[in-house]
C-alpha cells in the first residue's frame, strides 16, 4: 500500500455546504432578464436601447470599483451584484434617455443607493431605483418622453421613432375609454400590454417576458412567490375596489419588472415571511394610492422605495419559535 | 401510508449514503484501546481500576455516584497500562484508561435471562445504568436518568428514532435490517418501564426495507402496541424535536426536555444496546458504525470496541488519497479532529474520511450577507440565524438571548444554505456558549450579593442588640 499523507484541518460544523453562492444567484437574475431585456431591444430600435444598457452596465460596474476603491473595500465585482443592478437601471430607463444621464443615473445607484451604506446586503433601498429616482426628480422631461415600439412583426422593422405617452399616462391624463379606443378594444389593449407592444421603458413593457423570468426565478429558488404575489395580488384587488379595470392596472406600467425583480431586492426587502406578505401588500396599497391620487401615472418606482424605508417594521414580524408559544396557543 | 414531516423549515440535500448495503461486520480488535472515563453528558466517571490491573471485557473501570452518569467498561482484556488525560472526539480533554490488550478475549460472567417478566422495573432500570448505556445517535445522554422522567410525569409514547437523516451515516439503517427484533425488544423494555401506552419507530422513507422488516417482525410477534411510521427523508427529520412534531404534532417546549410532552426519543442503536443489556447482561462496550467520505477505501458499517483509536480503522479501510478531514459524526454536525490518536466512543455513530475535496465542499471564506432570506426559510426553530449571528458579531449577547439563540439546536443547516458561506451555525453556538457563561457569572454575582446583604442585616442586627 502506497503511504497516503494525512495533514487534518479542523473547521466547525456543517463540513458540507450547498453549492449555491452570491454570483450564482445574481447571475440567475441576468438570466430570468434577458427575455425582457431582448424584447426591449427589438421593440424599440435595436442600438439605441442597447447602447443605454451597456452604458448602464459599464458605469455600474466602474462606479462599484471607484466605491470599492474609496471605501477600502475588497473588490465585489466578481459577485455580478453591480451588473444586475445596471441592466435593471437601464430595464427602467425610457428608451430615448441620453447617455450622460444613463451614466450619472448608473453612479448615484451604485454609489448613493449602495457603497455608502457599506456595499451589497447593506443598502436599505433598491440600488437601481435610487438611480432613477435621481434621474427623475433631476431631469423630470426626459424621464417622461416615450418612444412608440418600431416593432410591427419581424416582416417589416422599421425603425422610426414618434414620441407617445404611456399607457398609463393616457388612462390618467385623458381617460381609460380613450386608451381602449386607441388600442380597438379591451381585449387587444390587454394583449398589447402581456406581449409588450407599448411606450414605455425599455423592460417593462411585457408582462409575458417579466412573469416568465419571474418564474424562473421562483423555481430556481432565487426569489420568494411572497413578495410578488402579494404586491400584485393587492394591486388587482384595490384596483378593483377603486373602479378601475384590475387587469388593466396589474399589465401596465412597470408593476411585473418591479414585483418580481425590483420589490425582490435581497437586501432592501424583509426576511421574515410574514414581513414579506406584509412588504408586498404594503407596497401594493401605496402604488394603487399614487396612481389614482398623485399626479404621476405610475406608482411603482416611489411605492417600493417607500416600502424599503418600512422594511425593519415589517421584520419585527418575526417567526414563532419552536417551542416557544403566545399564551392563547398553550393548550390548557 | 401516511408519511409524517415538521413543518417549517429543513433541507434536502443530497443523501451520500454510500454504505446503505453493506453489512455489519466486525472491525479488528486492536492492540490498545483508551476509554475515555468521560463519554457522556453529565458528570465524570472516577477510575475504579490503577495501572497495571489485570482486565476483562465488561469489567467497570471508571463509575460516579451522579445521579447524571454512566459507568464505562473495559472494551478488550488486558492490562491497565494508562491513566492520564486523552483528547476525546469532541474536542476536549477527559482522563482515560490505556488498556494493552491480551488477546485472551476473557469476558465478565454476563446474567443472561429469557424473559422481561423475570425482572423487576428496578433490575432493568440497573440493567441499563451498569451496562453504561447512554444516547448512541450522538447526543450521549444517559438512557437510565431518560427512562426515569422526574414522579408524576406521564410517559404514553416511546418513539424509536430510526430517521437517520445525517448524510453519510448508515448505521442505524443496517442496525433495523439485521437486528429488528432487539430494537423492538428495546421498545418494549420502554414501554414496560414507562408505564407508556405505544411505541412508535419512525423511518425516513428513504429505508423503506428497514421499516417493512420491522413490520413483518411486529406483526410475526404478533405485537399490538408498536408502529412502525414513515418519515419525509428531510434534515433535520431525526432532531428529536422534530421528530416528536412530525409523528405526534407536539411540540416540546423552549428550555424544556421531551418528557415534558410525555414523548421519550430513543435512537435505534441505543435500543438494540437496551435490549442487549437486559436480555443479555451486555455492558457497552462495542458500537456500530458507519466509516465513509471520499478518501475511504473500503466505506461500510463496523462493530468497533470502544476505545479503538481513529488511527487502527484508518488503517484498516485504508485512504483512497491524502487525509485532510476527518469528522467523528455525521457531515452536518460531526466534529473534525485535529489528530488520528482520538478514540471512538459511546455517541461516535460514523467516522468520516475526506481528501483535498473537503475544502470545496465546505467554503470557508466569507462573503458578506446578502439578506437572501435562506437562513430564515430554512430554520427549523424558526430561528433568524443572520440576526443571531449579527447580534454575536457586535456582541450584543443580550439581544442574541431575545432572539432565541438558546432555542437553536445547532442542525447546521444555517451555514449550509447560505449563498456568502457565512458561519452561521458556529457563531450561534458561540452565542449560546456566551449566554450561558453570562448567566453562570450574574448567578455567581447575585450570591455574593445575597450573601454580603445577609451579613450586613446581621451585623446591624447584633448591633441594634448591643444598643
Amino acid at each position: 500500500m502506497i503511504e497516503k499523507k494525512i495533514d487534518l484541518t479542523v473547521t466547525s460544523a456543517p463540513h458540507i455546504k450547498d453549492r449555491n453562492s452570491v454570483t450564482g444567484i445574481m447571475g440567475n437574475v441576468l438570466i430570468a432578464l434577458t427575455p425582457a431585456f431582448i424584447w426591449g431591444l427589438i421593440n424599440f430600435g435595436l442600438v439605441k436601447p442597447l447602447l443605454i444598457v451597456v452604458i448602464s452596465v459599464i458605469a455600474s460596474i466602474a462606479a462599484e470599483y471607484i466605491g470599492n476603491f474609496l471605501f477600502h473595500k475588497k473588490s465585489s465585482i466578481k459577485d455580478l451584484s453591480a451588473g444586475v443592478t445596471g441592466l435593471l437601471l437601464a430595464l427602467v430607463l425610457p428608451p430615448s434617455s441620453p447617455y450622460w444621464m444613463v451614466v450619472i443615473g448608473a453612479f448615484s445607484a451604485i454609489i448613493l443607493g449602495k457603497m455608502i451604506f457599506g456595499g451589497i446586503g447593506s443598502n436599505p433601498f433598491n440600488p437601481a431605483l435610487v438611480g432613477r429616482a435621481v434621474l427623475v426628480v433631476s431631469w423630470p422631461t426626459l424621464m417622461t418622453t416615450w418612444t412608440n415600439p418600431v416593432y410591427k412583426g419581424f416582416s417589416s422593422m422599421t425603425y422610426a421613432t414618434t414620441t407617445s405617452a404611456t399607457p398609463l399616462a393616457i388612462a390618467k391624463l385623458q381617460s381609460y375609454s380613450n386608451l381602449i379606443e386607441m388600442y380597438g378594444s379591451k381585449f387587444s389593449l390587454y394583449k398589447a400590454l402581456f406581449i409588450g407592444n407599448v411606450p414605455g421603458c425599455i423592460g417593462e413593457t411585457s408582462a409575458l417576458l417579466l412573469l416568465i423570468g419571474g418564474i424562473y426565478l421562483i423555481i430556481r429558488k432565487v426569489i420568494d412567490w411572497k413578495i410578488p404575489v402579494s404586491y400584485i395580488g393587492t394591486v388587482f384587488i384595490l384596483s378593483f375596489i377603486f373602479g378601475k379595470d384590475p387587469i388593466f392596472s396589474i399589465l401596465a406600467g412597470g408593476l411585473f419588472l418591479g414585483a418580481f425583480f425590483m420589490a425582490t431586492d435581497y437586501s432592501s426587502s424583509p426576511i421574515t415571511p410574514k414581513g414579506k406578505i406584509l412588504y408586498g401588500v404594503f407596497i401594493g396599497i401605496i402604488t394603487v394610492i399614487i396612481r389614482t391620487f398623485s399626479s404621476y401615472p405610475e406608482g411603482v418606482m416611489f411605492s417600493i422605495l417607500l416600502g424599503n424605508a418600512f422594511v425593519p417594521y415589517f421584520d419585527r414580524l418575526v417567526p414563532r419559535v419552536y417551542g416557544v408559544f403566545l399564551k392563547r396557543e398553550v393548550k390548557a | 401510508m401516511k408519511i409524517f414531516t415538521y413543518y417549517p423549515g429543513g433541507i434536502h440535500p443530497k443523501e451520500e449514503k454510500l454504505t446503505k448495503s453493506t453489512p455489519l461486520v466486525n472491525a479488528p480488535i486492536p492492540e490498545i484501546v483508551v476509554i475515555p472515563l468521560l463519554q457522556h453528558t453529565g458528570a465524570p466517571n472516577t477510575p475504579t481500576v490503577k495501572i497495571g490491573d489485570r482486565v476483562r471485557i465488561g469489567e467497570i473501570i471508571g463509575n460516579s455516584t451522579a445521579a447524571v452518569s454512566a459507568p464505562v467498561h473495559s472494551s478488550i482484556s488486558g492490562e491497565v497500562i494508562g491513566i492520564e488525560d486523552r483528547l476525546t472526539p469532541s474536542g476536549v480533554k477527559s482522563q482515560s484508561i490505556i488498556i494493552k490488550n491480551d488477546f485472551k478475549e476473557e469476558w465478565v460472567e454476563l446474567n443472561p435471562i429469557n424473559k422481561l417478566e423475570d425482572l423487576s422495573k428496578d433490575e432493568i432500570l440497573n440493567r441499563i445504568r451498569n451496562a453504561g448505556i447512554v444516547g448512541l445517535g450522538g447526543a450521549s445522554f444517559p438512557a437510565a436518568v431518560k427512562l426515569s422522567p422526574p414522579q408524576g410525569k406521564v410517559i404514553d409514547t416511546v418513539i424509536g428514532n430510526g430517521a437517520e437523516c445525517e448524510l453519510f451515516l448508515t448505521i442505524d439503517h443496517r442496525n433495523m435490517i439485521e437486528f429488528p427484533d432487539k430494537i423492538i425488544d428495546g421498545i418494549l423494555i420502554e414501554i414496560k418501564l414507562l408505564n407508556a401506552k405505544k411505541g412508535i419507530i419512525a423511518i425516513e422513507n428513504n429505508k423503506i426495507d428497514a421499516a417493512e422488516i420491522l413490520e413483518k417482525r411486529i406483526i410475526e410477534r404478533g405485537i399490538k402496541d408498536i408502529e412502525v411510521v414513515l418519515v419525509k427523508t428531510k434534515y433535520p427529520q431525526g432532531g428529536e424535536k422534530q421528530l416528536i412534531k412530525a409523528v405526534l404534532g407536539r411540540e416540546v417546549p423552549s428550555g424544556g426536555l421531551p418528557f415534558e410532552v410525555g414523548v421519550v426519543v430513543q435512537n435505534v442503536g441505543t435500543l438494540k444496546a437496551i435490549s442487549e443489556a437486559v436480555f443479555e447482561g451486555k455492558p457497552l462496550i462495542e458500537r456500530g458504525l458507519t466509516i465513509s467520505g471520499t478518501a475511504a477505501q473500503k466505506p461500510g458499517n463496523y462493530i468497533v470496541r470502544i476505545g479503538t483509536l481513529a488511527k487502527d480503522l484508518i488503517d484498516f479501510v485504508g485512504l483512497t488519497k491524502d487525509l485532510r478531514k476527518l469528522i467523528f459524526g455525521g457531515p452536518m454536525t460531526g466534529v473534525a479532529q485535529s489528530t488520528i490518536e482520538v478514540p471512538v466512543v459511546k455517541g461516535t455513530s460514523g467516522i468520516l474520511l475526506f481528501g483535498e475535496e473537503a475544502f470545496t465542499m465546505s467554503p470557508e471564506e466569507e462573503s458578506p450577507c446578502i439578506r437572501c432570506s435562506s437562513c430564515v426559510d430554512h430554520c427549523p426553530t424558526g430561528l433568524m440565524p443572520v440576526l443571531i449571528d449579527h447580534a454575536l458579531r457586535k456582541n450584543n449577547l443580550k439581544l442574541a438571548e431575545e432572539l432565541h439563540a438558546l432555542d437553536c439546536i445547532e442542525c447546521g443547516v444555517c451555514s449550509y444554505v447560505c449563498p456568502a458561506k457565512r458561519h452561521l451555525t458556529e457563531n450561534i453556538k458561540k452565542a449560546k456558549q456566551g449566554i450561558l457563561k453570562q448567566r453562570k457569572i450574574e448567578a455567581a454575582k447575585k450570591a455574593a450579593f445575597e450573601k454580603l446583604k445577609a451579613q450586613r442585616e446581621k451585623q446591624s442586627l447584633e448591633k441594634e442588640a448591643k444598643q
